[in-house]
């Protein structure tokens, strides 16, 4: 809260964007600390999620195998995606975010450290709690591997798309937020699942993996450079 | 330069601009409907392999190509309403997407009933048709975030913004065939090459093309200048030109 209030208050003696952007980063961290016992719910999901599968299927370990890429990633896409309302939503609700967009700094950087923040404290417990569910899923150890980088390269795209579809509906005074936002990320999550889940299975049947890391490399450099611009436009629009 | 656009988009310049396309495209649409169905369901060959089935393409390739056009179109249309914030470009747009998602629809619709006695299946989770789907998704999101923005202008801009992003999506289609090995043929028509089919054939999807596309002209026009006279409902020139004949009455 003070970081930020002192950003609004030095318009005069502007602090340098680096120190703007630690700051907003270090508050969104601190903030998520504070609320420690949330920091888990997206985990808990994450492995409720996962354990359905041989609950609901049946417990063979060579389907559990040939599954395991899918189940792990699509279980991570939706955790990553529950959890996308808290970028946005409580500085909304308490009128922070106005502050934020009164800013001298670029509206993008800033919102680029809040996404920063949004994957330390969802996408990387879930890319470290990933191989433990696939050992439950009998994945091997190269596909582990595989699976540990493209969850490394993906999960920080998830915060980046999800960033613009939050940007675009924490305006929304209807409760439809939740439904609508999935409705919105969703389709735009579809690459990044494809070629995650299919590095993961080829690792597994022991093929060549670079063209689909090189594609996940590609959409990461390419949303860390776009998505934190559309998402600062959206946030403009939203709040008007 | 900048000037001129805002005057050429101007709700009143727009109306009389889009009755005349609206007429003219109309009448080319029923042309172009009228000879292509001849061509194409009397006076093409049927495919040596694919029998009288190979007439499903010419509705399934020009609907592909108007779902891609159409999608192109929009986040075109978005770009001039969030940088120029045109009204007209934002009735275009707001046009565009239950269109676009109807070509879609008819392309996934079509495709799969050409799949069934060609590929034995109705669907397959093939990187053409998924892409596909994944643009019916992206159609449906883009209506979905215009309905719950209940201010107009920021829901076309919010909208326009998700357009835009959505775009990367296009490549993906048009490429996809290329890129995966899949079940999906590659592109038979290019520009640069001659076309590696039998030339009635040619004819007869050139003339569905272009038919699909004067027909979504025809559509989304109709569809924007009623937005706008509805939007513009108050404004004089609406009044004048709607009172008059009011008058007569």
């Amino acid at each position: 809260m003070n970081d930020v209030t002192n950003i609004a208050k030095t318009t005069a003696i502007e602090p340098s964007l680096g120190r703007a952007f630690m700051a907003m980063l270090g508050r969104d961290l601190t903030l998520a600390y504070r609320h420690r016992a949330q920091l888990a719910n997206p985990l808990v999901f994450f492995t409720i999620v996962v354990s359905l599968f041989p609950l609901g299927l049946n417990p063979d370990p060579d389907l559990l195998r040939t599954i395991a890429p899918g189940v792990i990633w699509v279980a991570a896409l939706l955790a990553a995606m529950l959890s996308l309302d808290s970028i946005f939503r409580s500085d909304f609700d308490d009128g922070t975010l106005e502050q934020i967009l009164l800013s001298p700094h670029p509206l993008s950087l800033l919102v680029l450290a809040k996404t920063l923040a949004h994957w330390l404290i969802t996408g990387l417990p879930l890319l470290l709690l990933a191989p433990v569910l696939g050992g439950l899923l009998d994945m091997s150890g190269e596909a582990l591997g595989v699976l540990m980088i493209t969850g490394a390269l993906g999960t920080p795209i998830l915060s980046l798309i999800g960033s613009i579809g939050v940007a675009l509906t924490v305006g929304l005074r209807s409760g439809g937020g939740g439904v609508l936002l999935s409705l919105l990320v969703l389709p735009l999550y579809i690459p990044v699942l494809i070629f995650a889940a299919n590095a993961v299975g080829n690792a597994a049947g022991g093929f060549e993996v670079t063209g689909q890391l090189a594609i996940l490399g590609s959409l990461l450099a390419l949303s860390v450079g776009l998505a934190p611009l559309a998402a600062a436009a959206a946030l403009r629009i939203s709040l008007n | 330069m900048l000037a001129w656009l805002h005057r050429l988009a101007s709700p009143k310049r727009f109306h009389g601009l889009a009755g005349f396309f609206i007429t003219w495209c109309g009448w080319g649409a029923l042309v172009l409907f009228a000879s292509g169905l001849y061509y194409s369901l009397f006076n093409s060959p049927p495919d040596y392999q694919q029998g009288e089935s190979i007439r499903i393409m010419y509705i399934h390739v020009p609907a592909a190509w108007n779902s891609m056009f159409i999608y192109i179109t929009m986040a075109i249309a978005s770009l001039f309403v969030l940088v120029w914030r045109i009204k007209a470009a934002a009735a275009v747009a707001r046009a565009c997407a239950p269109l676009g998602a109807m070509f879609t629809f008819l392309a996934l619709a079509t495709g799969s009933l050409w799949g069934k006695p060609m590929w034995g299946a109705w669907w397959v989770w093939d990187a053409r048709l998924t892409s596909e789907l994944i643009l019916l998704f992206l159609y449906l999101g883009f209506m979905a975030l215009q309905s719950a923005i209940e201010d107009k202008d920021a829901a076309a801009r919010a909208a326009g913004v998700l357009a835009i992003v959505g775009i990367i999506n296009i490549p993906i289609i048009y490429y996809s065939v290329e890129w995966w090995n899949t079940l999906h043929q590659g592109a038979t028509i290019t520009l640069s090459e001659k076309p590696k089919m039998n030339t009635d054939m040619f004819i007869s999807l050139i003339l569905m093309s272009l038919a699909f596309k004067f027909y979504f002209v025809v559509a989304v026009l109709r569809k924007a200048r009623n937005e706008m006279l509805e939007r513009e409902q108050n404004s004089q020139w609406v009044k004048e030109m709607l009172g008059g004949s009011d008058e007569r009455k």
